[in-house]
């Protein structure tokens, strides 16, 4: 069980949280203007990096409050979390982590 | 009943050396990609063909799936294609010449909502239309064919009734890739293992080669077929895939006296779960949600499926759990497999398995090495390919395979 650090609540059981995908997608500004590959791109790709990648949590159980962290899909460690429209913080690959 | 292992020969395969080219080039030494060059020089003679693998021969889903086998899909295209690969299942022992216990048990999928009841009753009616076998069972009739199941209404998710497949299987899974691998490789097929591909090399839009931890091979035509590391390449290509690589984890138990001599599967609660032929009771659980290569999970998912397991199947509560592994998952966006051309001219993907890719062992290879050999999709793959993301024509198969395969 991993613990994950809430930006409102703190350290929680990784049973309290639902994952969201990726962060960092906005959706388009003018949907009308989209060609067909760009709305392939917006509905259906994602970034699926080995290594470090910015994510949407929900805090389902919890504050069920939405917010972003930066987690390692190798080790699963959570490098950070931040609340939802801060930018995504300056994380060095091999950082060491902080739990 | 180990007795029943067919003797082990000595060698199964050729362990040449990498020659400088190649006609076509597969990328990965699973069970995809070793079908696929069977097919490629049984159907289209095209034997100058090199398997290539970063580390062992079968060795990454192939070794760690659950072998369930079936074709009771929603849609036309799903099932048409699953069932052919369920007839190509059919006699593949005796085609390729090496017994992998291929045991066609029946498949008992739990329905436990009214939804669900509505739902599997129109998955019948559907499969019965595309020529997949296919019932549906009360819940008395359940506990006819698979008297371990409990049907009391007391429990938190009652057995409402089920679908049944009497023609869905099991198999050995490694026996399965060394089969393919061995017919291959007399056919002439270099395998090739602990060698990694690092790069392509490309002429504009056109591949020409791969480069690899040995050095550059030479070729006009690349099939990728690495499950949860399709990304990964696709990303050296120069191209994408909708992939997202998840942990799918799995487990064995202690080994037992024959007890369980289905396949039984519950949709609702994340459960399926067989008796290998050794005597170990196989289960698998749900994908853990999130975006992951560590092929490993968290073990509260592995505790809400036993405890599911446990109340359908009380005599479950005193097996002894031995061992438990997670493998790394392809997931598209429509829960079905990406078979066909690239953005790039040569390279050709079969990926998007998901949770359920053994089954498709041999119609992935047969539809890939017809795509390779022609430049185009066969009838069965045509509907598969990656356009179908760029012109919105998915083939959804949530509501049949969204969970368990």
């Amino acid at each position: 069980m991993m613990l994950i650090d809430c930006p409102h609540c703190g350290l929680r059981d990784e049973t309290e949280f639902e994952y969201g995908s990726q962060a960092h997608v906005p959706y388009p500004q003018d949907p009308q203007a989209l060609t067909n590959d760009e709305w392939a791109q917006w509905l259906y790709f994602r970034d699926n990096p080995m290594g470090l990648r910015a994510e949407r949590w929900v805090h389902l159980t919890g504050c069920r409050k939405w917010f972003n962290a930066v987690r390692d899909t190798v080790s699963y460690e959570f490098k950070a979390t931040y609340p939802v429209g801060t930018p995504r913080p300056n994380i060095p690959p091999h950082h060491g982590g902080i739990r | 009943m180990a007795d029943l292992l067919p003797e082990h020969p000595d060698f199964l395969w050729r362990n040449p050396r990498l020659k400088s080219s190649y006609d076509v080039v597969i990328v990965g030494a699973g069970g995809h990609g070793l079908a696929t060059a069977y097919y490629l020089a049984k159907e289209h003679g095209i034997t100058n063909v090199a398997v290539i693998d970063k580390g062992w021969l079968g060795g990454g889903n192939m070794a760690r799936n659950t072998t369930i086998i079936r074709s009771n899909y929603m849609l036309d295209k799903s099932t048409r294609f699953f069932d052919r690969s369920l007839q190509m299942w059919e006699g593949l022992d005796e085609e390729l010449e090496y017994d992998f216990l291929f045991s066609q048990r029946g498949l008992i999928t739990l329905a436990h909502t009214d939804a669900e009841v509505r739902e599997s009753i129109r998955r019948v009616e559907s499969n019965v239309l595309n020529g997949a076998d296919a019932e549906w069972l009360t819940p008395q009739e359940v506990k006819e064919l698979l008297p371990i199941v409990n049907i009391s209404d007391a429990i938190r998710h009652p057995v409402m009734g089920a679908t049944y497949q009497a023609r869905a299987a099991i198999a050995k899974h490694d026996h399965v890739a060394w089969a393919y691998a061995r017919k291959a490789s007399a056919m002439g097929v270099d395998i090739i293992q602990n060698t990694e591909v690092t790069g392509f090399l490309k002429d504009g839009d056109k591949v020409i080669g791969v480069e690899t931890t040995r050095g550059n091979i030479a070729t006009e035509k690349v099939g990728i077929a690495v499950a949860g590391h399709s990304s990964l390449l696709a990303e050296k290509a120069g191209f994408q895939v909708p992939i997202q690589s998840r942990t799918l984890q799995a487990l064995v138990s202690e080994l037992f006296e024959p007890v369980h001599p289905m396949i039984l599967t519950s949709h609702h609660i994340h459960v399926y779960v067989s008796q290998a032929h050794k005597g170990e009771l196989v289960m698998g659980a749900n994908t853990d949600p999130y975006t992951a290569y560590g092929a490993r999970g968290g073990f509260h998912t592995i505790e809400r499926q036993l405890a599911a397991a446990v109340e359908l199947v009380p005599i479950f509560a005193r097996a002894h759990l031995i061992r438990v592994w997670g493998g790394v998952v392809d997931i598209s966006p429509d829960s079905t497999p990406i078979i066909g051309k690239t953005p790039v001219e040569g390279i050709y993907i079969n990926c998007g398995w998901g949770s359920g890719g053994f089954k498709g062992t041999p119609i992935g290879g047969y539809t890939l090495a017809h795509t390779i050999a022609h430049d185009e999709p066969h009838e069965y793959n045509k509907h598969f390919g990656l356009d179908r993301y760029y012109t919105g024509h998915l083939v959804d198969e949530h509501s049949a395979s969204g969970v368990l395969h």
